[in-house]
């Protein structure tokens, strides 16, 4: 693939999978940005009639909008911060050598292989039902006053659970990433006189910087867009208090049938996640740079 | 100070005995070397004194005190690794201080330790360079630089050299034997490479499977191997070995001879050939001589102009005194 020959050849022969792509890309986000233009109620067909940035104005006049602003935020953040932190701990115990380890290792991915919705429903009917669930249960068994997660914690109980979905995806890639972590480099620190913390701080984490990234990166893009545990376990509620952005533009497009409203909440969620994506290459893209 | 002592230390992994009980003593400021094939142990011996590896019975004493439960960092002793294990993360400058600042050792006396092992070893300029930005030499010499600051009582090598390429591999072997002389500090260097072990070393142990076959200077091991093994092992190209007719000539189960003390005629001698390979080296020509009798090929040296051709029959003459005579157990007779 060195000649000039072969690379106007290669261009040519790509060209119309890019196309295909663009085109793919385009035509919906153009729809949108179209839709997001205009009064368009399901509830009202046929008075479709354009109305500038209204809709815009009304996105963001929402009282609702700010706090799914910052429940988008305190999502992608809680669970990041809980998955990298736990992904980096559990990827060092299953690195020892243990008995029954393979074992052990498809347990900590079983739960990536759950659908969201399922074990969305089973946190909430098993583990935080104030009245059945298990952790009820504890608390009556010592005497407490059973917690009503979903009422009182909605956000942070739907952090939990996404956290325990891409716990494992964190922990896999981590624990691949330790696994070709040079053993001599940790013996010349051991010789160095480095404790098993320091080498952990100066050894381990620097060479799982690169795969920390990848996590990070990865997760957020399917976390900016958490959907299906909100549905089935708080509905956004109580009130707005776990509701974030893909959720808010399902509510408007769906529950109120505004087609244009829901589209203009979509253009400020792409926005929102092009910022992110620009913050967080800028803080750490350059750990991918060899 | 660096006396180091092995009593007795064995090493068994599971049921394997890699290192039965072994005896050895590391004068201070002796530059030793651990040769053999691989798999003898000789590496797993130096991680045994490092504290890589436990010890399964016996005892290590660096200095005269017990050091056999000690963990690596508390016995003093520096190791530079087959692969160097630099920190790639870290400055050439941070993977030499990294050792002072797990010790706390101040901030301007790790600078000094710094500029002045940079400066001991070529390496002012790369000081600001990641361990992935210097060649494999310039990477030896940071993980010597690492080494060397810890100011150690001895320091341990585990095949440095293994991985470059034969003209720097020279030219460091140069480098290690200068910086022995000059810091005087124990040195223990594990290698596979005779060669290496002759040049560099104050004293050679050679090892097969574990086993100490014979400690001594590389001229006592070139003069006098203790038996077939050494002989077979130290000394390049390998020493030719004959039994049967010519060895009871001698008295010996086998005789050996090097092939530098075989004198090469074209009209008589002891024993008659006909010549395969011709190696010309110039100073030197390698003649691999077949149909001799003795073996199925011998090697002889002789000067780099000698006119022999492939398939010219020549005459080899041992000198009488340097022949090396061995008993049925292979040890040598005296």
């Amino acid at each position: 693939m060195a000649t000039q020959h072969s690379r106007s050849a290669a261009r040519i022969m790509i060209s119309p999978a890019v196309l295909l792509l663009l085109g793919w890309m385009i035509v919906p986000l153009a729809l949108t940005i179209y839709f997001s233009l205009l009064r368009y109620n399901l509830l009202m067909p046929g008075t479709e009639r354009f109305v500038g940035l209204l809709n815009y104005r009304l996105f963001f006049n929402n009282p609702a909008f700010i706090t799914a602003l910052v429940n988008t935020l305190v999502l992608v953040g809680g669970v990041l911060l809980i998955t990298v932190i736990g992904g980096v701990l559990l990827a060092i115990l299953l690195d020892q050598p243990i008995w029954g380890q393979g074992i052990v290792r498809i347990l900590v991915i079983a739960p990536f292989f759950v659908m969201p919705t399922v074990s969305a429903l089973v946190w909430k009917n098993m583990f935080m039902n104030p009245v059945s669930g298990l952790f009820a249960e504890f608390s009556k068994a010592v005497g407490l006053q059973p917690f009503d997660f979903l009422t009182h914690a909605p956000l942070a109980s739907i952090i939990g659970i996404v956290a325990w979905q891409w716990l494992p995806f964190a922990t896999l890639i981590l624990l691949t990433a330790i696994q070709s972590l040079d053993s001599e480099q940790m013996e010349a620190a051991e010789m160095d006189g480095a404790t098993a913390l320091q080498r952990f701080w100066y050894i381990t984490l620097p060479h799982l910087s690169r795969a920390i990234t990848v996590v990070i990166l990865i997760q957020t893009i399917f976390l900016l867009s958490v959907f299906a545990e909100i549905l089935v376990t708080t509905n956004g509620g109580p009130g707005v208090a776990s509701t974030n952005l893909t959720y808010l533009v399902y509510v408007r497009s769906l529950l109120n049938f505004d087609v244009g409203g829901g589209s203009a909440g979509g253009v400020v969620a792409i926005i929102l996640a092009n910022i992110v994506a620009i913050f967080l290459m800028r803080m750490i893209g350059k750990n991918l740079d060899a | 100070m660096g006396r180091i002592t092995l009593d007795k230390v064995t090493k068994r992994f599971g049921d394997v005995e890699v290192i039965p009980p072994l005896d050895l003593t590391i004068e201070d400021g002796e530059f030793v070397v651990f040769v053999g094939p691989s798999g003898c142990g000789k590496s797993t011996l130096l991680r045994l004194i490092a504290g890589l590896e436990d010890v399964s019975s016996g005892e290590i004493r660096i200095d005269g005190q017990p050091a056999t439960d000690l963990p690596p960092a508390k016995r003093g002793l520096a190791m530079v690794f087959q692969s160097y294990a630099l920190y790639p993360h870290m400055s050439v400058r941070k993977n030499i201080a990294f050792p002072m600042k797990m010790a706390g050792v101040p901030q301007e006396e790790q600078n000094r330790r710094i500029e002045s092992a940079a400066a001991a070893l070529n390496l002012t300029d790369y000081l600001d360079r990641r361990p992935g930005q210097l060649s494999g030499g310039q990477r030896q010499r940071v993980a010597i630089g690492r080494a060397i600051v810890r100011e150690p009582a001895a320091f341990l090598f585990d095949e440095p050299l293994s991985n470059l390429d034969a003209a720097l591999r020279v030219g460091m072997r140069l480098e290690i034997s200068e910086l022995h002389n000059r810091l005087a500090t124990t040195m223990i260097y594990v290698t596979h490479d005779q060669v290496e072990a002759m040049t560099m070393a104050d004293k050679i142990v050679v090892l097969r499977a574990g086993h100490i076959e014979q400690v001594g200077s590389p001229l006592e091991l070139y003069r006098n191997p203790r038996n077939l093994f050494v002989a077979g092992f130290i000394g390049s190209p390998k020493m030719n070995f004959a039994n049967g007719g010519a060895a009871s000539e001698h008295d010996a189960a086998t005789i050996g001879i090097r092939p530098e003390h075989i004198t090469v005629s074209a009209d008589s001698g002891t024993w008659r050939g006909k010549v395969g390979v011709a190696e010309h080296l110039g100073s030197d020509t390698f003649f691999h001589v077949h149909d001799t009798g003795l073996a199925e090929t011998v090697t002889v040296r002789a000067d780099g102009e000698v006119g022999l051709r492939h398939g010219d029959t020549v005459f080899l003459t041992p000198q009488a005194d340097k022949i090396h005579r061995f008993d049925d157990k292979g040890l040598r007779i005296q």
